[in-house]
C-alpha cells in the first residue's frame, strides 16, 4: 500500500536532485531552469500528496498557484536568458562571470 | 458574508488601485510606446501616492481580509507606505539615468519599466499584508518577477543581463526552498493560515514543523539577503541600473523584513525560543560579514550592496530581542534605513562625467570633493548616518535594536553587532576620505556639475532626514512603529 509517507519521499528526493542541479550543474543554463522546475514539481507533490491525507482542499489550490507562478517564471527565466545570450554569445554557467563572485 | 466580502474589498482597496493602474498603464505603452514614458511615470507615481493615501486612511484595526487571507492593521501600513514611498522614488530618479544609456544620450526612457515598479509594489503590499501562506507566496513571486526584469532592464548591457540571470536563478532556488518549507508546513499543521499554524507549532513541536520552519527561514533570508545566503546581493548590485539597485536596496528589502517580522511572530509565535537562534546567527553573520566584506570593495554600487546586508543584520539584531520593543526597533531602523539608502543612492546618481557616463570607481572619485562640494557633503551625511555615529539621525535606530536586545539578555549579541558597527565606520570613512582629501588622478573623470533640480530636491529632503533634524520626527515615528509592533502582539 502506497502511503503519505512514499510521497513525501519521492517529493524530497526531487527536491534534493534540484537543488543538487542548481550547484553541481557547471554546463548550461538551461539545465539550472529544468532544476527550478523539478524543485517546484517536488512541492507540487508534497502538497497534493497532503492534501489528499488529510482531506482537506487547500493544499490542492496552492499548488494551482505554484504551477501558474512556475509558468510565470520559466517564461522571465528564459527570456532572461536570450538577451544574456544575445549579448555575450554562450550560456555556460562557467562563462557567467563578468562580475567576481 | 456579503458584508465582509465588501469590507475586505475596501480594506484591501491599495492593491486594488495598483492592481488597476499597473493594468492601464500597460496599455496606455502597449498603445503609445516609450514616446509616452514621461506620462505613464507620472500616471504611476500618482498611482502609488494614492494608494499611500488610501492605506493610511484605511482604519488601524481594520482587520481581516477574505477570511484570514491578509491583514489590514497598523504594522501592514506602516510597511505599506515605506514600500510606497520608496517605489515612488525610484520610478522618479529613473529617466535621467536610461536617457543616457541610450545612444546618444537623449533616448528615451521605455514605458515599462515605471508599470513594473508598481506590479513590485502591488506584490509587496500583499506580502506585507498576508497572514497566509498563499497570500505570502503570490506577494512574493508578484515582487520577484517583476524584480527579475528590472535587473535585465539595460538589455544591451551584458552586466544588467548577467545581474538578472544571477538574480533569476538564485531567486528561483530561494523561492522554492521557502515553498518547500510551506508544503511541510501546510503538511504538519493542516492549514496554511499563521494563525493555525501557530496554533499546531504551540501544541507539539516535532519533525515536519521543524523542517518547515528551518526552510521558510532560510528562503526568508535569502529574501532579505541576510548571509549566508547573500551571495547575489553584491553581484545583482553591481549588475542592474543604478535606479534599479536604489530600489533594490529600499522597497523590496523592507517588505521581506517586514514579512519576516510578521512570519516570526504570527505563525512561529510560540516557538520563538527555537527561531530565536536562527534569527541571532543570521543577524551576527550578516553585520559580521557586511563590514568585513565591503573593506576590499573599490566600486561604489558593491560597497553599498555589503552596507545593506550589514545594516539587515542590525534590523535583525531588534528582530532577535523577540519582543514587542524589539519589534518596533526593527521596523524604525528599516524606516530610517530606507531613507539613508535612497539618498546614498541618489547621490552615486549624480556622478556622471561631462560625456554623462557614470563614475562607480571608488578610486576615480579623488577630488570629487572640490568639483561638486554640496554633492559630496550631502553623501558624507548618509555614510556618517548608515555608520550611526551619533549626532546623525541613523544612530537612533542602531541604539533601539541594541538596547531591545540588551533588554531580552542578548548583551553578546548587542555587543558583537557594535563592534561590526565600528568596522563598517571604517569603509564609510574611507570613501569620504578618498573624495576629499586625495588628490584627484590622472585618470579622473571631468565631472558633470550640473544638478538636476528634482533629483537634487530629493537628495536635500532625504539628508535633512538624516541631519539632526530628524529628530524632530522621533515622537511621531516612535507612536507608529509601536503601533505597528502592538498590531502583532495581541
Amino acid at each position: 500500500m502506497i502511503g503519505l509517507t512514499h510521497y513525501l519521499v519521492v517529493g524530497a528526493i526531487l527536491f534534493v536532485l534540484g537543488v543538487l542541479g542548481i550547484f553541481i550543474n557547471r554546463k548550461n543554463v538551461i539545465i539550472i531552469l529544468m532544476a527550478i522546475e523539478l524543485i517546484l514539481l517536488a512541492v507540487n507533490i508534497n502538497l497534493v500528496a497532503f492534501s489528499a491525507y488529510l482531506g482537506d482542499l487547500v493544499g490542492q489550490v496552492f499548488s494551482m498557484f505554484v504551477l501558474t507562478v512556475a509558468a510565470g517564471e520559466a517564461a522571465i527565466g528564459l527570456a532572461i536568458l536570450v538577451i544574456y545570450f544575445r549579448g555575450r554569445g554562450t550560456i555556460a554557467v562557467d562563462d557567467v562571470n563578468r562580475m567576481k563572485g | 458574508m456579503n458584508h465582509d466580502f465588501a469590507s475586505s474589498l475596501t480594506l484591501i482597496a491599495p492593491e486594488l488601485v495598483l492592481t488597476g493602474a499597473g493594468l492601464i498603464l500597460l496599455v496606455w505603452a502597449a498603445f503609445f510606446g516609450d514616446r509616452h514614458a514621461t506620462g505613464i511615470s507620472i500616471a504611476a507615481v500618482a498611482a502609488l501616492a494614492a494608494a499611500a493615501a488610501l492605506t493610511s486612511l484605511a482604519p488601524a484595526d481594520g482587520g481581516d481580509i477574505f477570511a484570514g487571507l491578509a491583514s489590514s492593521d497598523a504594522f501592514s501600513t506602516f510597511a505599506h507606505v515605506l514600500i510606497y514611498f520608496a517605489a515612488a522614488v525610484a520610478i522618479i530618479i529613473a529617466p535621467r539615468f536610461f536617457r543616457a544609456h541610450t545612444p546618444g544620450g537623449h533616448g528615451l526612457m521605455r514605458a515599462e519599466y515605471p508599470i513594473l515598479i508598481v506590479f513590485a509594489a502591488l506584490g509587496m503590499g500583499l506580502m506585507v499584508s498576508a497572514t497566509d501562506l498563499m497570500t505570502l507566496y503570490v506577494g512574493l513571486e508578484m515582487n520577484s518577477l517583476a524584480a527579475y526584469v528590472l535587473a535585465s532592464f539595460i538589455r544591451t548591457d551584458t552586466r544588467s543581463a548577467e545581474a538578472g540571470l544571477k538574480y533569476f536563478v538564485l531567486g528561483a532556488l530561494a523561492s522554492g526552498i521557502l515553498l518547500y518549507g510551506m508544503s511541510l508546513l501546510y503538511g504538519f499543521s493542516g492549514t496554511t493560515g499563521f494563525a493555525g499554524i501557530a496554533a499546531a507549532m504551540d501544541a507539539d513541536f516535532s519533525g515536519g514543523l521543524v523542517f518547515g520552519l528551518v526552510f521558510v527561514l532560510a528562503g526568508l533570508a535569502f529574501k532579505i539577503s541576510a548571509v549566508p545566503f547573500h551571495m547575489w546581493t553584491p553581484d545583482v548590485y553591481e549588475g542592474a541600473p543604478t535606479p534599479v539597485t536604489a530600489f533594490f536596496a529600499s522597497a523590496p528589502k523592507v517588505a521581506a523584513m517586514a514579512l519576516t517580522v510578521r512570519v516570526c511572530i504570527e505563525a512561529f509565535g510560540p516557538t520563538t525560543f527555537d527561531w530565536q537562534q536562527i534569527v541571532i546567527f543570521l543577524a551576527l553573520a550578516s553585520t559580521i560579514l557586511g563590514a568585513v566584506g565591503a573593506i576590499g570593495q573599490r566600486n561604489i554600487k558593491r560597497l553599498l550592496a555589503y552596507s545593506s546586508i550589514n545594516n539587515v543584520g542590525f534590523a535583525l539584531v531588534g528582530l532577535a530581542a523577540g519582543s514587542q520593543a524589539g519589534v518596533a526597533a526593527t521596523m524604525s531602523y528599516m524606516a530610517v534605513y530606507v531613507v539613508m539608502t535612497l539618498g546614498s543612492f541618489l547621490c552615486v546618481l549624480q556622478l556622471r562625467d561631462a560625456n554623462g557616463a557614470y563614475v562607480e570607481d571608488i578610486a576615480r572619485m579623488a577630488g570629487l570633493g572640490k568639483a561638486r562640494p554640496g554633492l559630496v557633503a550631502a553623501l558624507a551625511i548618509f555614510m556618517f548616518s548608515l555608520a550611526g555615529i551619533p549626532p546623525l539621525f541613523g544612530f537612533w535606530p542602531k541604539f533601539l535594536v541594541f538596547d531591545a536586545a540588551v533588554r531580552a539578555d542578548l548583551l553578546p549579541l548587542a555587543a558583537i553587532a557594535a563592534v561590526s558597527s565600528v568596522i563598517s565606520a571604517f569603509y564609510y570613512l574611507k570613501v569620504i576620505k578618498t573624495m576629499y582629501f586625495d588628490e584627484a588622478g590622472d585618470d579622473a573623470p571631468d565631472w558633470d556639475r550640473a544638478s538636476h533640480p528634482v533629483e537634487s530636491g530629493l537628495i536635500g529632503f532625504t539628508a535633512a532626514i538624516v541631519s539632526p533634524l530628524g529628530y524632530l520626527a522621533i515622537p511621531a515615528l516612535a507612536f507608529v512603529s509601536g503601533n505597528a509592533a502592538l498590531a502583532l502582539f495581541p
